[in-house]
């Protein structure tokens, strides 16, 4: 991407998602089925109850895969290599970077709890959702 | 409704052309595709084009017009967006058109053109298949969410790398008699296994390169061939497509592609036969670990059983069921756009033997396609049969 590209668009419901998250108050949408999804939603996409309650995320999650990505596009590119997991919280699974481990594959194990957070991307400082591990495993 | 028949098939090599314009390489495979057909420009009453990043990658949009132009037709001309499954829901459109009698012969198939980019941006305009909040942000690229699926896979159900070298080594073995891959040459396992990572567990030779490519294929009512004496021999006998939720997160099972269940169902009902009765298929390879899934999803492998298929070489050229005889994405190449035309453009040739590899095959009578978009949120199955 070019220096003068244009500032990305604001994202109404995401960004306040990720402020919460940031403020260690994350949460997911949840219809009365207990579906769970995440912002910005008008209806549940499993099933298209129209009440979403919003219940705050576990302290910490379950890993239940991961990657360490070497080749990455120019918003990460001094990122690089990092890992990336998929972890359970619940109703919802989040996706989002492995900080505070060396990148590899054995870095985590499916089944591991890790803590989630915001965090900079290295490359451009722009806000990131991160795992980090924690002892109770 | 009226039985569909694949008249003509055209394709460009495969490869790097970054002196030729997506409208020209478009123009060739259509000009091949009317040739192969004998079947009078004029007479095309739709075009269904399929496209997926040419606005990045050629400042063009509202490409259907272009192509339409392109190609000599002057006809309702629309372009279908599904991501690497953009050319198989354009010809499933056309198969659709032409079986509910609204046009006698349709033009399908697609164009991609990506090396005229560089790598990295290319990396960025194939993450924008996944969803961009809740995936790109999060630093997941294309080979990084397939890598996602393959751990989650080899802890599901076991399996190793060297199983998906195995993949890639088939696949590029399949390649080397197609004059329209891109990559000619032998792969070995060791090969494969050595090469440097691009998002572990998946290294180089996991991985599809970056292609310049289109896919044409002329697409006739029975009716149609019949009249006009055009030799169409090849059948289109079902058509299904499925949808996921976008982010692999959201899935059901991380190391399953349901979309692709759905799709395989729906085509298998409708041409009103059972995965038993395959024997030849071209499946969406863009990643080893997509093979494998797709040959589940497909009903040809029981869950957890795919991984072995190319090791144990029952997918293999000389195998029970061959897959990917064309070289597959893995190494024929993958113009995004075009690459859903192209698998029934090489599908038609095995089954009527004028391919390189059709020896292979010279009893087949079903061959299956399979064309994904994403990390198969979307999926297009295609069942292709011979009818004279
Ligand atoms: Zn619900």
């Amino acid at each position: 991407m070019s220096d003068d590209a244009p500032a990305p668009a604001d994202n109404a419901g995401y960004d306040e998602w990720l402020d919460a998250l940031a403020d260690g108050e994350g949460y997911a949408l949840v219809c009365p089925d207990g579906h769970g999804s995440l912002p910005p939603r008008r209806v549940c996409p499993e099933c298209g109850a129209a009440a979403l309650a919003e219940e705050p995320l576990a302290e910490t999650g379950s890993v239940e895969t991961h990657s360490v990505v070497h080749v990455a596009g120019p918003r990460f590119a001094d990122d690089t290599p990092y890992a990336n997991a998929i972890v359970d919280f619940g109703p919802v699974r989040l996706t989002g970077v492995l900080r505070g481990v060396e990148p590899g594959t054995d870095a985590v194990a499916i089944g591991d709890r890790v803590a989630v957070g915001v965090e900079e991307r290295d490359t451009d400082g722009e806000p990131l959702v991160a795992f980090r591990p924690t002892d109770g495993k | 409704m009226t039985d569909v028949r694949v008249a003509g098939v055209g394709l460009t090599r495969f490869g790097s052309h970054p002196d030729r314009t997506g409208r020209d390489l478009f123009a060739t495979a259509a000009l091949r595709a009317f040739e192969d057909a004998g079947v009078p420009r004029e007479d095309v009453e739709e075009l269904n084009y399929g496209n997926f990043m040419g606005a990045l990658a050629e400042h063009q949009g509202h490409q259907a017009p272009l192509m339409a132009e392109a190609a000599g037709v002057n006809c309702p001309a629309t372009r279908y967006e599904e991501a690497c499954a953009s050319a198989g829901v354009a010809v499933r459109e056309a198969v659709r058109t032409v079986r509910a009698g609204e046009a006698d012969v349709a033009l399908a198939g697609g164009m991609e053109r990506m090396t005229n980019l560089p790598t990295d941006e290319v990396t960025e305009g194939l993450a924008i298949a996944a969803d961009d909040l809740f995936e790109v942000r999060a630093g997941v690229t294309f080979p990084g969410a397939y890598a996602l699926m393959a751990t989650a896979y080899f802890d599901a159900y076991g399996g190793s790398r060297e199983d998906l070298a195995h993949v890639a080594a088939k696949n590029h073995a399949n390649a080397v008699p197609n004059e329209y891959a891109q990559y000619r040459e032998e792969v070995s396992v060791e090969e494969a296994l050595e090469a440097p990572p691009v998002a572990e567990p998946l290294h180089l030779y996991d991985a599809c390169p970056i292609t310049d490519g289109a896919s044409a294929l002329v697409i006739v009512s029975e009716e149609y061939a019949a009249e006009n004496d055009v030799d169409a021999p090849v059948a289109v006998t079902g058509t299904g497509q499925g949808t996921d939720r976008m982010a692999l997160a959201d899935r059901d099972h991380l190391a399953r592609t349901p979309a692709a269940d759905d799709a395989a169902d729906a085509a298998y009902a409708d041409a009103g036969i059972g995965p038993d009765e395959v024997d030849v298929a071209e499946v969406h390879d863009c990643f080893t670990i997509a093979e494998v899934l797709a040959l589940e999803s497909l009903g040809l492998f029981e869950p957890g059983e795919g991984i072995g298929a190319a090791h144990d070489g029952i997918t293999t050229a000389d195998g029970d069921l061959p897959v990917n005889l064309s070289g597959g994405l893995k190494a024929k190449g993958h113009p995004v756009g075009a690459t859903g035309g192209s698998q029934i453009a090489e599908l038609t040739r095995l089954l009527r033997g004028d391919h390189p590899n059709s020896e292979h095959v010279a009893d087949a009578e079903v061959g299956v396609a399979h064309n994904a978009g994403g990390t198969v949120a979307s999926a297009v199955v295609h069942v292709l049969e011979v009818a004279e």
